[in-house]
């Protein structure tokens, strides 16, 4: 699977690399700048984009305007943004583009090589993958609203959804039987007054009601 | 006082010598013509100027363009005036300064809005200008008066001199008694210089005094003065703080992190490829390492986080508290109603308020639960944390960090209550005026 990775920091680059090169990914392009990135990805067309928030020149927020950019630009490369702090408003700014495809985490997730590399895999493949840090930002600003109705169990289901896990995922995660994970699901999407029509389609609504996008 | 071998003795003439006694004789001389220089500006300008309104009150006579500089002189007159009475007043301060080595303040130029027709004006509705014209008014009369009578002094043996040959030439019969009128002259001018430095001392200590009473700015205007230069000072210190916190916030940002975050990562990567047959003392090494490396990334995440967050500039203290909220170590509730945003030290300060404030809930409150609630009512940033502790917080309480908070929070102009009944619950809340 063909990746660009932008990062500023030659260290992290070359580690990156390293880690994408070993773990069966094919670095096409490795830049440090968002202009660069921008070319890289209209010439080489990645399957997805690994890309550093804060970056040259202002050291802000070029990699979310950057991702924003190829996530409307180009619908077929996947977004994978890492950065040293995660944030929630640049999680909905991100969301608020595309809901699939898309990845938010700390940089902190890559010390983790199988699941970053599973993080990564999913959201190549049209999933997404927020993490857990960006979700519980989230929380802390819900309102009185359908999200209340739900118990504890149901928030932590519904967190992992938003992380973009499957129900095979959450299962594994809560150490709950297959059939258990269902139930929650369906509850949260009753809850959330989601209609029973397509399931994967319900699955975003719920996630996007729970960021509040 | 120990008196050495010379005290008392005083060399003859010494008062002639000293560069002291000259200066307020120099003063004064200075002062005559600087009042002779003032009556002529000031009554050239207010002559010409009534002339002028006079003459158009009259009726003008002679050339039509004769009535437009009439017109001309009397609109110009008083701005003309007003220069003038300031211009002669820094003047008169640089005399005192290079003279007699005294240094008087201008007094605050008037500043501020009004009518754009009348700004030039505006200076006549400040008191300074009338205290200057005062001294002015003055300067032409007691100053002259003070300059002509120190040089009279001074000037006495030449005076007398004059006076004795012109009463030698008044005739035959004037010879009589010359004797003796040489004689009074001779001491009514010795005892006039001798007089001198007294009366030239006294001359410049009495305009002085005038000078500072009417050249500088009153006592509520140094006050004012002071006041602002203080207001500039501390707002300096609050952005150099900042500055400081963005910069070390930076400096981990590009250094310490990124190493830790490569490391971890390294760690992580060699902790992969260990293979079964890998021998176990090997293996907890490895996987001792990688869990200590990202466990300091998140500490070290926790204390940037708390310094200064890009976020907070570019997105604004919405968008940043929702970081520390979620990481506290407690759930909180967040509700910000702030869209406009506020100075960026005022929103520094009010980021960490609530940093602290959360910090120190966790650490003493023994609470369940906390919420913060920040609102913008008109121009004033209102935050208040709350928590379900156990209350009994106090602002001189020690090791509480309130009273740290509270300071911060006065640096910007801000107020800090805190309502903490024994056995809770603890409300904090703090009012930042939100700058420009």
């Amino acid at each position: 699977m063909r990746v660009v990775i932008a990062e500023d920091s030659v260290l992290l680059q070359a580690g990156l690399t390293r880690l994408l090169t070993d773990g069966g990914f094919e670095v096409v392009a490795a830049v440090g700048d968002a202009e660069s990135l921008l070319r890289a990805v209209a010439e080489h067309r990645p399957e997805v984009a690994v890309v550093d928030v804060r970056m040259p020149p202002t050291h802000t927020d070029e990699g979310i305007r950057a991702a924003l950019v190829i996530a409307r630009q180009h619908p077929g490369v996947a977004v994978l943004v890492l950065s040293q702090y995660v944030e929630e408003r640049y999680a909905t700014d991100l969301l608020s583009e595309r809901t699939s495809a898309v990845g938010y985490l700390l940089k902190d997730r890559v010390a983790h090589v199988a699941d970053f590399l599973d993080a990564l895999r999913r959201v190549a493949a049209g999933g997404t993958a927020l993490d857990p840090e960006v979700v519980a930002q989230l929380l802390v600003r819900r309102r009185a609203d359908p999200l209340d109705r739900l118990t504890p169990r149901e928030v932590q289901v519904l967190q992992l959804m938003a992380e973009g896990r499957s129900n095979n995922g959450i299962t594994e995660a809560l150490r709950v039987s297959p059939s258990a994970v269902e139930k929650y699901v369906s509850n949260i999407f009753t809850k959330l007054d989601l209609a029973p029509t397509d399931t994967d389609h319900r699955r975003v609504l719920a996630v996007l009601r729970f960021l509040g996008a | 006082m120990v008196a050495g071998p010379d005290a008392g003795y005083r060399e003859p003439m010494s008062w002639l010598k000293t560069a002291r006694d000259w200066r307020p004789t120099a003063h004064a001389l200075a002062g005559l013509a600087a009042g002779a220089f003032t009556a002529a500006v000031l009554g050239g300008l207010v002559i010409g100027w009534l002339a002028a309104i006079w003459s158009l009150v009259d009726g003008p006579t002679g050339a039509w363009e004769l009535a437009w500089f009439y017109v001309i002189v009397a609109l110009a007159g008083p701005v003309l005036l007003l220069w003038a009475v300031q211009e002669l007043g820094s003047l008169q301060r640089a005399r005192f300064r290079a003279v007699l080595g005294v240094e008087i303040a201008a007094p605050p130029q008037a500043r501020g809005g009004g009518r754009p027709l009348l700004r030039p004006l505006r200076a006549w509705w400040a008191p300074a200008t009338w205290r200057q014209l005062g001294y002015h008014l003055l300067a032409m009369v007691g100053g002259t008066a003070g300059g002509l009578l120190v040089a009279i002094c001074w000037a006495a043996p030449l005076l007398a001199v004059a006076y004795l040959a012109g009463r030698r030439g008044d005739g035959p019969g004037a010879t009589a008694g010359l004797g003796l009128a040489v004689l009074w002259t001779a001491l009514g001018a010795a005892a006039l210089v001798r007089a001198a430095p007294w009366v030239a001392r006294s001359v410049a200590e009495a305009d002085e005094a005038g000078a500072r009473a009417l050249l500088g700015p009153s006592r509520s205007e140094e006050l004012a003065l002071r006041v602002e230069s203080l207001a500039r000072s501390r707002a300096e210190v609050v952005a150099a703080t900042d500055a400081e916190r963005r910069r070390i916030e930076r400096d981990l940002h590009d250094g310490a992190q990124r190493r830790l975050v490569s490391l971890a990562m390294q760690l992580g990567m060699a902790r992969a490829s260990l293979g079964d047959d890998a021998p176990e003392p090997l293996r907890q090494v490895i996987e001792q390492a990688h869990d200590e490396a990202t466990e300091a990334l998140a500490e070290l995440r926790q204390l940037v986080r708390g310094l200064h967050p890009a976020v907070l500039d570019d997105r604004g203290l919405d968008a940043a508290l929702s970081g520390i909220a979620a990481n506290a170590p407690l759930p909180v509730r967040l509700r910000v109603d702030a869209s406009a945003r506020c100075a960026p030290a005022v929103e520094a300060v009010a980021y960490f308020v609530v940093s602290e404030a959360l910090t120190n809930v966790a650490k003493h409150a023994g609470a369940g639960q906390a919420e913060v609630t920040v609102e913008r009512a008109g121009g004033r940033l209102r935050i208040v944390v709350a928590d379900d502790g156990g209350g009994g917080a106090a602002l001189d309480g020690g090791g509480t960090g309130l009273r740290g908070l509270a300071q911060r929070a006065a640096a910007v102009d801000g107020t800090l209550a805190v309502d903490s009944p024994p056995g809770g619950p603890t409300r904090i809340t703090v009012e930042l005026p939100c700058g420009s």
